[in-house]
């Protein structure tokens, strides 16, 4: 569960204050499908930085499955991120020189996980999505779809409760785009939180909860 | 993240750029190589110069007359002259002295020998039959004051006058004059070639009473003195000064030498020369590390997105920079290994093209080559690293 009090989160722009979150308060159930729109500089980004503990708020409190991970030092957050969240990107960010199984292994690697259980999880993974054929091809190598596909992949082998996506279709086309949600909506159905960031209104309108934001503020949340 | 993965991992990345890893592995293996070459080069040298002095004798001691010191106002001073000369007497005296084995009196001087209606001048020495052990040289024919014959006008040439004067080969018996003396070849010396400048194939060796007549001189140009045992040398040193103190009503007025004396100057030299090349070779180290710095910053900026997204799947500050460096120990492991190789195969090629030099890379400039190579890697490594840690991971995400 994640639940937001009183978020703040400014940025210097030379001697400008930009609020880019202004007093949020959000409660975010386990096991939600979530949207959140609105427009660009609108702090859906940061929004989902500060819930994806990427960024850290200037004033307020953030509760994470009951317990307080504000101030939580660099690297606690790290492991908090590492076992509780998946993050799915625009851009995929997947590392270019390696292959899509090594894409996947990453953050079993990370988490210090044993190369026998690493490949096992792993192979589960490129059959649960399709990417058996693909595995030991380089991202260069591998279609858009194929590429977001590998990265959500790797947000979900660790199992976490939420998985963030910011704009995870917006470099894809219509068609592999709908598949993608298909596939983000799937992992919603077996019970992950699904928070997807877009600017994509028919998108967005999928969604069970609709928050929609302007300048730091949320406007509307719908269910 | 374990340390088997971090190690995996960095190495995977370097080799997925192989240009870039290779020339800096190139500019550290290089450097050690440097290192190891240029040490081996001064031990080599430092080597050399020691057999060439160990081929001259044994445990010598070398008398000579005169003072090498001011001191006083002798007449004689100003005009070259020692206040009391060196004598066979004195030679004779310290024959006695129990470490010694044996003594060679010495005299140098330059006459023209000819013989067979060839001429030429040589440099003659005048001595007794044990120069010939002390030196290390050998007869190849004949022989030379055997015993009784000590006043006989015999001579003994080197090899190569041997062979100018008398090419068939048969100079011993041969009648020869020296200045204006007749002597009879007794016998030829082997060819020994030069050693610290001093050519044995090109003098002749004659009895010191006839040497000491021919340069009409009583005082002798050195005393060669073998003791019988390394340790003895300071110890008969002392007794060698002490009775020619005695001899000389009380006036110390002789120099005495020990090979070792010398010996240890001309290795404190080589050995600070061995240094000092080390040293200028530990700045292409330097210079090698600093490139390894540069590089990493360079991957640090390329790789900035790869970074954020690895702090947004969950790496601690640490693991990144454990990764960075990593790949700086890597690279310069592997360079300062092959450094060694290179160095190693290197010095085996100078041995091989010049046989005389020994050139061996001592074992502590191996050794810190490496340490010192793998140091400054790691060391060039730390800044990058934690540059890399600290990266923002959002403002990182954004970049690209």
């Amino acid at each position: 569960m994640i639940e937001l009090l009183g978020i703040c989160r400014t940025f210097q722009m030379g001697d400008q204050t930009i609020h880019a979150l202004n007093q949020i308060n959000l409660k975010i159930i386990a096991g939600e499908y979530v949207s959140i729109m609105g427009p660009s500089g609108s702090g859906k980004s940061t929004l989902l930085n500060v819930i994806g503990l990427l960024d850290r708020p200037n004033s307020g409190r953030y509760l994470l499955d009951g317990s307080d991970v504000t101030d939580l030092s660099e690297s606690e957050q790290a492991q908090v991120r590492r076992d509780k969240i998946g993050f799915v990107f625009q851009s995929f960010h997947l590392i270019p020189r390696l292959t899509a199984a090594e894409n996947i292994e990453l953050p079993l690697i990370l988490a210090g996980i044993a190369p026998s259980e690493r490949k096992q999880r792993v192979e589960a993974a490129l059959l649960a999505f399709n990417l058996v054929e693909r595995a030991h091809h380089r991202p260069a190598e591998l279609s858009g779809g194929q590429r977001q596909r590998v990265a959500i992949a790797r947000a979900t082998i660790l199992q976490p409760t939420a998985l963030l996506a910011d704009e995870p279709t917006g470099n894809l086309d219509h068609r592999i785009g709908s598949e993608v949600i298909t596939l983000l909506e799937n992992l919603h159905h077996s019970g992950t939180t699904l928070i997807i960031v877009t600017h994509d209104r028919e998108l967005g309108l999928r969604a069970h909860r609709r928050i929609a934001m302007r300048d730091g503020s949320i406007v509307t949340d719908e269910r | 993240m374990k340390l088997a993965d971090i190690l995996q991992f960095s190495l995977n990345t370097l080799k997925s750029y192989p240009t870039r890893s290779f020339l800096i592995v190139l500019a550290m293996a290089l450097g050690v190589a440097a290192v190891i070459v240029l040490t081996a080069l001064g031990d080599g040298a430092r080597r050399y110069v020691i057999q060439q002095f160990s081929s001259i004798g044994t445990n010598l001691i070398i008398v000579l007359p005169g003072r090498a010191e001011t001191a006083g106002s002798f007449p004689g001073a100003a005009m070259g002259q020692t206040p009391r000369e060196l004598t066979l007497e004195d030679a004779r005296w310290l024959g006695y002295i129990p470490q010694i084995r044996r003594y060679a009196p010495l005299n140098v001087g330059a006459a023209e020998l000819a013989g067979a209606s060839r001429l030429r001048e040589v440099t003659v020495l005048g001595s007794t039959v044990d120069l010939l052990p002390i030196r290390h040289m050998e007869l190849a024919q004949g022989g030379f004051l055997n015993q009784g014959s000590e006043n006989n006008a015999q001579i003994v040439l080197g090899a190569k006058l041997a062979k100018e004067f008398f090419p068939d080969g048969s100079a011993v018996g041969q009648r020869v004059r020296l200045a204006d003396r007749r002597f009879i070849v007794s016998g030829v010396l082997t060819s020994q070639g030069e050693t610290m400048g001093f050519n044995s194939d090109e003098i002749v060796i004659i009895p010191i009473y006839q040497a000491q007549a021919l340069f009409n001189t009583t005082s002798l140009f050195r005393i060669l003195i073998e003791v019988r045992n390394r340790s003895d040398i300071p110890t008969t040193k002392q007794a060698i000064q002490e009775m020619l103190i005695q001899r000389h009503d009380g006036e110390d007025d002789v120099t005495v030498i020990t090979q070792d004396a010398v010996l240890s100057t001309f290795d404190r030299i080589l050995n600070a020369l061995t240094l000092g090349v080390a040293g200028i070779a530990a700045i292409s180290l330097a210079v090698a590390g600093i490139l390894v710095m540069n590089v990493m910053l360079v991957s640090v900026s390329q790789r900035t997105a790869e970074i954020g997204l690895f702090k947004a799947i969950g790496a601690q500050s640490h693991d990144i920079r454990y990764l960075f460096l990593a790949e700086a120990t890597w690279l310069s492991m592997v360079g300062a290994i092959i450094g060694f190789i290179l160095g190693q195969f290197g010095s085996l090629l100078i041995r091989i093209a010049y046989p005389l030099l020994p050139a061996w890379p001592p074992v502590w400039a191996c050794i810190a080559g490496i340490i010192v190579a793998i140091g400054t890697g790691i060391i060039a490594g730390i800044l990058p690293a934690i540059r890399a840690s600290r990266l923002d991971p959002v403002k990182a995400l954004g970049s690209k």
